[in-house]
């Protein structure tokens, strides 16, 4: 395996009064991933960014990029380039001259930065604008500029802090594209902060989930909506139904639970589970049925419909349990059959495999 | 009750309201008859009496050509200069302090680099003149060669004019992202760079508007500089004072409609660089 190229060694970030940002972190990012970072406000994924970007300096920890430890080197010197949730582009700059200037502060010669800055701004597809100035320009736009301004600079990693969360929700769908477009055509390591599930799951190829300045699971974007190890995780990403349940026994991997409104149900776990565990499912994994379903070995239950909220494509049914929790259902609108759909307070019968559960112990 | 409106009378329709246009035209009658009476006169024919004669330039050259006049103009100016260049300097340099740093006692330390706009003038000047005379500065200063001579001038209207380059440029500084100069580090520039090609261009307008005030402000001094001039030097208001003493003559008008002239068009480009940028960030 390669080598990391960012390799965050038991960081930390305090700060004066006593509030932790990041506490004792520790990650390997791998040569031209797209890694993100993500979690809810606060929860410290900005500060570890900005800690491998040299703008602000871990309290305890060591950062090492390319092999190289961090901690002296100021952010003009490190191999890191960052495109801020402002943007941050400089005002009184044209757009050509904002994404030359990382290369002439660094004294890169005259013809080269012409070149460097022409492809770059061919790169994020500003060329036909590289003379204007940032206030005549969409933010969109001036996110493309801080790219190109960030990407000539040819850093070994890219850091973006929160890049879409400014723009409109239809200019944040092609963002995404391009940012996986361009990162593949680049071929640098993306760091990505987010607090945006869809906008992890999307595009990262690996995602950090961070709670209260710790990464609670690292994984791929398939493994942390599948397999999510804890509550938090399973619960941020992507929505999901989550019931309690007292344990009867476990011998090796067979478990067998109690489960508040559901009954007795025989599933499976890798782990000593204790007394007490929450099983989750997500919504699309569950059925709706009219009648009782035949197959053997179903979790199943009879409920009452609640809520239907139509998308077209797919419906979001809550249907209430007889103990009155209520359950998320995913229904795939497959038929052109307007009737099909249910309707509020029918009764219906909500299914799932064993297999589809999840049991979490934290 | 509801006021009593004539009907088509908004709340913001001043131009239809009786009162208002009275109370608007005594402020501008109060204001600016006396100067525009100044102006009128300075091409007046006779030199003196506040009888009109007929029109003439004549005043002009006539001032220009009045050695003690002309040499209080340009101590004046002189004065302003230097004035005005170490005074934008300090006040910026104070700006920046003020607004990046975190220390001790920083709201005493504000008010007190504030503290020159609300002392009156005369406090300050005497102040300053018992300071150079105990010190010794006074006599120190004005047996130098010109301009040196005007030493004491210029520190004293440096202590009064820095204050407010202080403050045009702090209130600019409120409005930068400080991501800009985060941005400016991560590509590579040092804090020196940083400092050049990133804030002061930001802080610029604030900063030839503050200069522009501390010109005009140092320009048309009266009380303070008549406090810490040598007993040689004049400056251009104290030697209009000395001259209106003995009768006005007009070619005193023709120099006052200069300074007049000069003062405005500072304040006017000030005010044109101090107004808020349509800078979308």
């Amino acid at each position: 395996m390669a080598d990391p190229i960012v390799s965050v060694r038991n960081v930390s970030r305090r700060y004066p009064g006593g509030v932790t940002a990041v506490d004792n972190v520790s990650v390997d990012i791998m040569p031209n991933e797209f890694f993100a970072l993500l979690g809810p406000s606060g929860c410290g994924k900005t500060t570890l960014l900005r800690m491998i970007s040299g703008l602000d300096t871990p309290s305890e920890g060591h950062i090492f990029i390319g092999g190289e430890d961090m901690a002296l080197t100021p952010p003009n010197k490190r191999p890191t380039n960052m495109v801020f949730q402002s943007y941050a582009v400089f005002p009184h700059m044209t757009v050509a001259q904002n994404v030359a200037y990382g290369l002439k502060v660094t004294g890169v010669p005259a013809d080269e930065i012409k070149r460097r800055v022409g492809e770059g701004l061919e790169q994020v597809k500003l060329s036909h604008l590289a003379d204007r100035k940032p206030d005549q320009m969409s933010g969109g736009q001036r996110q493309r500029v801080a790219l190109a301004r960030a990407l000539v600079k040819r850093p070994k990693v890219l850091l973006l802090d929160e890049p879409l969360s400014a723009l409109d929700a239809k200019l944040r769908d092609d963002m995404r594209l391009e940012l996986t477009r361009l990162q593949q055509e680049v071929g640098i390591t993306f760091i990505i902060v987010t607090h945006d599930q869809d906008e992890a799951l999307s595009m990262a190829t690996r995602i950090a989930v961070m709670e209260k300045g710790a990464i609670r699971q690292l994984a791929t974007p398939e493994e942390l909506y599948e397999h999510p190890t804890s509550r938090f995780v399973a619960d941020f990403i992507g929505k999901v139904n989550l019931f309690e349940a007292d344990v009867v026994s476990q011998k090796g991997k067979a478990l067998v639970c109690n489960a508040k409104g559901l009954g007795k149900m025989n599933l499976s776990s890798d782990r000593e589970c204790g007394k007490q565990v929450t099983i989750a499912v997500r919504p699309e994994k569950l059925k709706l049925s009219k009648t009782s379903p035949k197959v053997d070995g179903l979790i199943k239950a009879e409920a009452r419909v609640r809520d239907v909220a139509y998308y077209g494509d797919w419906s979001e049914v809550v249907v209430e349990l007889a103990n009155g929790q209520t359950v998320s259902v995913n229904v795939q609108n497959e038929k052109r059959d307007v009737n099909a759909s249910v309707t509020r307070g029918e009764k219906t019968y909500v299914s799932w495999s064993p297999t589809d559960s999840l049991v979490l112990t934290e | 009750m509801a006021t009593q409106m004539k009907p088509g009378v908004g709340p913001l329709e001043y131009g239809r309201r009786r009162w208002l246009q009275a109370l608007f035209a005594v402020t501008l009658i109060v204001l600016y008859v006396p100067i525009f009476v100044l102006i009128a006169f300075s091409f007046n024919q006779q030199n003196r009496g506040g009888v009109w004669k007929g029109f003439t330039l004549e005043n002009y050259p006539k001032a220009w050509q009045n050695q003690s006049i002309y040499d209080a103009m340009v101590n004046s100016l002189t004065i302003a200069l230097v004035t005005t260049l170490i005074a934008t300097v300090i006040g910026t340099m104070v700006a920046v302090m003020m607004w990046r740093f975190r220390f001790p006692l920083k709201p005493a330390y504000e008010a007190a680099m504030g503290l020159p706009i609300v002392i009156p003038e005369i406090c300050m000047g005497v102040a300053l003149l018992l300071f150079f005379n105990s010190t010794g500065l006074m006599g120190f200063f004005s047996a130098m060669v010109w301009p040196f001579n005007l030493s004491t001038i210029i520190i004293a209207h440096i202590a009064f004019c820095f204050p407010f380059v202080a403050i045009v440029v702090r209130s600019r500084l409120v409005g930068f992202n400080k991501q800009l100069e985060e941005a400016s580090r991560d590509l590579g520039a040092n804090e020196w760079q940083t400092f050049w090609q990133v804030l002061v261009p930001y802080m610029k307008p604030g900063i030839i508007a503050g200069a522009l005030l501390a010109f005009t402000l140092s320009l048309d001094d009266f009380v303070i500089t008549f406090f810490t001039a040598g007993p040689e030097t004049v400056t251009f208001p104290v030697k209009i004072y000395s001259m209106v003493k003995t009768g006005v003559k007009y070619e005193v008008n023709a120099a006052s409609t200069i300074l007049i002239l000069i003062t405005i068009l500072a304040t006017v480009l000030a005010m044109k660089l101090q107004a808020p940028e349509k800078s979308g960030h």
